[in-house]
């Protein structure tokens, strides 16, 4: 019934090998099942009515031309919410269905379940909603002063950070104001899921997602239930890039299941997948950097402004991203930042891989390059002087006391060779297919962009994951609730447990919510958290077998690299074999070390762990069309260790493509509140043509204190620093300025 | 929601079918067609799929010009005999959608849809392409610039469909260039079709996407024969820069989501010398 699957594989090889992914196969034939091929014996399709404009009151709703529809089961409006009507990520202010206000085109407002999607779709247009049109509020900056759209006021997070001496000032500043468009994750698998009621009132929800604990907590306070009676089980996701980590149609697949009795499933369609989920924070960002003569940053004066659309979200948190990194993987003594996460009638914005400071590190790496072109120094050697070393303090006067090889980062990948002239190809060249560019209208450059990432939760957030190892002659089951978005936690299970256990029969058990949370499949921290924990839970398990063992034969053995070894040395036994026959249950929770809470000055000890990336972009440009066809982008990354090459290369090439949509291509183009381009026919992700091969030149493996094998997060160093590497490329062939991404064609053509 | 599905074997029955209810509507690769109908844009009861009319999915030589079966596949237009008979048509078929796209959509299906930016209307304009309509009432053949009457708008009878295309085989440099902020699978910003004509020593510019019609740069077109050498294949440099000019000045753009009224009035301009001068090498001043 559902599409979750078991997975299972035969012999693999521990940690460190490039072992395959258990759904890779099915995925590439189309045998997997995703959460939108989920059916159910008797199921009702649902659809969401949803709001046409940014900014309305609704003055009176009248469904009864759609519930005579027949094959209509049920229409559910704000009224019909059973519990709170608000939710929210990270606190619940937004409503479950619009009650008497929309704040943004796309907010939903009514329900249908109906026998058919069809039918559904019909009765939906046959629902009257007499809206009196109110003029939105979409300019992100003035919303600071304007009139509240929303009972929690227009800012939803307002932060400094004052850091060193105010006063300071250097031999040269360099200042601008930049800007990033709209970003959407643009998953595959859009969203989808089904809910099935019981017979006692509750209700199993089967959906793609990032964290379903977090949902489920949401959801219970929606409905009204406890706990134990909304069970969440994860399907096949599409992708997610955090899109997913919102929750969308999952209160309402809840209400309409409860409602009609019957497994209700949904769809979006991609117009409806564009307006169901949050999408990047535009930004606004200015910065002045003052420096030495000799190239070393003396202070960042920045304000940054984050487009937080008409709900929170995760809004808050990607403020303080923004702003802890807002002087990038430098050392910088002196800083004044000030940032806005503010509300408008825009599409509400969250998570997005790079999670605030991809909006930063674009405006720092120009600014980093503005201060070596003022002082005439190479922008490599610029950033090699400044960069941040183990023991250094970032703005919030936090020490980095793990692995730091910015400097390594960034001098391999200077070291690394330069690609070949352009061939002589018209399809490689700018404007591709449209045959638009002859050879003497291309001119190269190349760009170079450095980032910094921090890994995990921040600010005090109480962030765990649970694993339990449960071992049965000879054969391994774990079971966490950690989110497979695609990232390959399930291929790093295998490898884990293996590597432990020295077993090759390891099943993975369906994430779910009947064991506790593993936090959400986001900050680039799963395989810190979910992977620490199943590490923990097999240590435990060979901890009590060594017990075991001891109590029966009296004899103390030693774990050594997946032997056991008596005290006496004389009996050596391999854990695989020592498992035989033997049954275990282990259950650990998994905790990283503490953070705190940033104090009135955006001071503290806020994050666990930092990741560092370099990007060497080059690129053709045609400038009389405008058009830019990037050639390459080399990268070195700083990965702690890595327990999957192939997977790891995987998830930088898709991060260097994401950063390089959104450096040319990729952007929710926003009309008085309203999204232009909600398909895949405008909103333009790069194609097989547009993206350029990628050069790993290396992978910098200093393992990092506490993290699992000393592993980091390495899911979104590469749509950081990607970005600004692109524009910086076209900056230098061209001579212009580009302050905005994605940069088109028209911004370099008529300047 | 019921939606009855005619498969026709043949033109006749085509003809037939759109008589006998003319409130049918013909399906062709689906490519347009069926995205409406996802989105609801567009809700048929009857259906007539024509894409596996024989007579329709053919193109064949006729004298100086090839007649092209409205059901014929960007993919077929795209490499083969036909892209060496009418190369522009087949330069802009390759600018289409993806493989998949083009393994379905039609020429026919493009004409139908009569949308500004699409990819066939620059070059059958250029090329003068004559349309031939048929119903049960008989046969007629319009211009392909009188068919399209605006955006999205044709000038199709009550039963009409298209039949075919029919364009001159002028073995002689013929371009076409398409402007989009993606390398491939994009709608138009800009596209032009160049076309030569070396027996009247003139050439035909086709503009795409920049007018809610098909749009010829006449005066272009007229302005440019003074500086164009037929035999050397070059031409005067002194008159691009005007040439440019009035090739964008036939263009009358609009901002949208996909660029802006500027760029594509820039753009069509650049298009149109970059064409011209892939075709006419560039003659110094002096010599
Ligand atoms: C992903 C994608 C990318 C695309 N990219 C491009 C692009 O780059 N450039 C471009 O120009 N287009 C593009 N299109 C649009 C589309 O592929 C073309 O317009 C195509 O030529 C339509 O042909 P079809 O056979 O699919 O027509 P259909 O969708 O079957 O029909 C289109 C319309 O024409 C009518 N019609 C079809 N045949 C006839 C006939 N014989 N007589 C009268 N009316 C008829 C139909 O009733 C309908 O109204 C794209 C579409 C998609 C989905």
């Amino acid at each position: 019934m559902t599409a979750t699957e078991t997975y299972k594989v035969g012999a693999r090889s521990g940690v460190g090998v490039s072992s395959q992914r258990p759904d890779a196969v099915p995925k590439a034939t189309g045998e997997f099942s995703f959460s939108s091929d989920l059916s159910s014996h008797n199921m009702l399709w649902g659809k969401t009515l949803r709001s046409p404009y940014p900014s309305a009151r609704i003055r009176n709703i009248d469904y009864s031309e759609a519930l005579a529809i027949s094959g209509v089961h049920a229409i559910l409006t704000a009224s019909d919410v059973p519990g709170k009507n608000l939710f929210g990520l990270e606190h619940p202010d937004q409503p479950v269905l619009a009650d008497d206000i929309v704040r943004y085109a796309g907010e939903p407002i009514a329900l249908v379940a109906a026998e058919h999607p069809e039918i559904a779709a019909d009765a939906i247009s046959r629902i009257h909603v007499d809206f009196e049109v109110l003029n939105p509020l979409v300019d992100a900056e003035s919303a600071v002063t304007a009139d509240p759209i929303h009972p929690e006021g227009n800012v939803i997070r307002h932060l400094v950070i004052d850091y060193g001496d105010p006063t300071s000032s250097g031999d040269v500043t360099v200042e601008g104001t930049y800007e990033v468009g709209m970003q959407d994750q643009a998953f595959m698998g859009t969203e989808s899921g089904m809910a099935v009621p019981s017979p006692d009132g509750s209700v199993d929800l089967y959906i793609s997602t990032q964290w379903l604990h977090s949902d489920q907590k949401q959801i219970i306070e929606a409905l009204n239930l406890p706990e134990d009676m909304v069970r969440l089980t994860l399907a096949g996701v599409g992708g997610a890039f955090g899109g997913r980590e919102d929750v969308s149609m999952h209160v309402h697949l809840c209400m309409l299941a409860l409602h009609t009795g019957r497994p209700v499933k949904m769809i979006y369609d991609r117009n409806e997948s564009f307006l169901g989920h949050v999408h990047r924070h535009p930004a606004k960002i200015w910065y002045r950097h003052h420096a030495n003569k000799d190239g070393l940053l003396v202070k960042v004066e920045g304000k940054i402004i984050l487009d937080g659309g008409a709900y929170a979200s995760t809004t808050s948190a990607v403020l303080a991203n923004a702003c802890c990194f807002s002087t990038g993987p430098y050392k910088v003594d002196n800083a004044q930042i000030e940032g806005w996460g503010v509300r408008t009638n825009n599409p509400p914005c969250g998570a997005m891989r790079g999670f605030g400071n991809v909006q930063t590190c674009f405006a720092i790496e120009a600014q980093m390059d503005k201060i070596a072109s003022a002082l005439d120094i190479d922008p490599v050697e610029l950033r090699l002087k400044n960069a941040l070393e183990p023991g250094d303090q970032i703005i919030t006067g936090q020490e980095i006391t793990g692995a730091a090889p910015v400097k390594e980062v960034i001098s391999s990948l200077a070291d690394h060779p330069m690609p070949e002239p352009a061939i002589n190809d018209l399809l490689a060249r700018p404007g591709g297919t449209g045959r638009t560019t002859d050879q003497k209208h291309v001119k190269r450059g190349v760009g170079f962009a450095v980032s910094i990432k921090n890994l995990m939760f921040a600010e005090g957030f109480d962030d765990s994951s649970e694993a339990l190892c449960e071992v049965n002659d000879g054969s391994v089951a774990i079971h966490t609730a950690c989110v497979e978005v695609g990232q390959g936690f399930v291929t790093l299970v295998h490898q884990i447990a293996e590597e432990i256990l020295g077993v090759s029969d390891i099943t993975v058990i369906p994430a779910d919510t009947s064991i506790g949370s593993a936090g959400s499949t986001s900050a680039s921290r799963q395989t810190w958290m979910s992977g620490g924990a199943v590490l923990k839970a097999c240590e435990a398990v060979v901890v009590n077998l060594i017990e075991q063992i001891a109590e029966e034969e009296g004899v103390k053995y030693e774990n050594l690299d997946g032997t056991l070894v008596s005290e006496d040395g004389t009996k050596t036994i391999p854990i695989s074999e020592a498992l035989r026959g033997r049954s275990f249950q282990e259950k650990v929770v998994h905790r990283h070390a503490p953070t705190f809470p940033l104090d009135e000055k955006g001071q503290g000890n806020a994050h666990v762990s930092f990741a560092f990336a370099a990007h060497r972009a080059v690129v053709d440009v045609d400038q009389e069309l405008g058009l830019v066809r990037v050639v390459e982008i080399a990268t070195s990354q700083d990965v702690g260790r890595i327990l999957n090459p192939i997977q790891a290369v995987g998830q930088i090439e898709g991060g260097i493509t994401q950063g390089l949509g959104l450096a040319v291509l990729e952007e929710l183009v926003m009309k008085n509140g309203v999204i232009q381009n909600a398909n895949f026919t405008d909103y333009l992700l790069p194609t097989a043509l547009d993206t350029p091969p990628i050069e790993i030149a290396s992978l910098i493996e200093e393992p990092e204190p506490g993290a699992p094998f000393g592993a980091k997060g390495i899911g979104e160093p590469p749509t950081i620093s990607s970005t600004p590497a692109v524009v910086a490329a076209i900056r230098d062939a061209t001579g212009l300025d580009l302050r905005r991404v994605p940069v088109r064609p028209e911004d370099i053509a008529l300047e | 929601m019921i939606m009855e599905v005619l498969i026709p074997s043949s033109a006749e029955e085509i003809c037939e079918l759109l008589s006998q209810d003319n409130s049918r509507q013909l399906l062709a690769g689906g490519t347009d067609f069926m995205v409406e109908v996802n989105y609801r844009h567009r809700s048929p009861s009857s259906v007539i799929a024509i894409d596996r009319v024989p007579e329709l999915r053919n193109w064949h030589h006729d004298g100086d010009s090839v007649v092209i079966g409205s059901c014929v596949t960007y993919r077929e237009i795209e490499r083969g005999p036909l892209a060496t008979l009418v190369p522009a048509l087949a330069q802009a078929a390759r600018t289409v959608g993806s493989p998949q796209i083009r393994n379905a959509g039609t020429i026919g299906g493009n004409i139908g849809t009569a949308s500004p930016a699409g990819d066939m209307i620059p070059v059958l304009s250029a090329l003068g392409a004559e349309v031939s309509l048929r119903s049960s009432e008989g046969k007629r053949e319009i211009s392909l610039d009188d068919l399209i009457v605006g955006v999205k708008q044709t000038s199709l009878g009550q039963g009409e469909f298209i039949e075919s295309v029919r364009v001159p085989v002028l073995e002689s440099p013929q371009e076409f260039l398409k402007v989009g902020s993606r390398s491939a699978m994009v709608i138009s910003v800009t596209s032009l079709a160049l076309i030569t004509y070396p027996k009247t020593q003139s050439v035909g510019i086709g503009l795409g996407a920049v007018n809610p019609r098909p749009t010829r740069a006449r005066q272009a077109e007229e302005f440019i024969k003074d500086f164009l050498n037929w035999e050397s294949m070059q031409v005067d440099p002194s008159g691009l820069d005007h040439f440019k000019e009035l090739v964008s000045e036939a263009s009358r753009p609009i901002d949208d989501h996909r660029s802006v009224a500027a760029y594509r009035r820039h753009s069509i301009g650049v298009l149109a010398q970059r064409a011209l001068t892939r075709i006419f090498s560039e003659r110094s001043p002096s010599g």
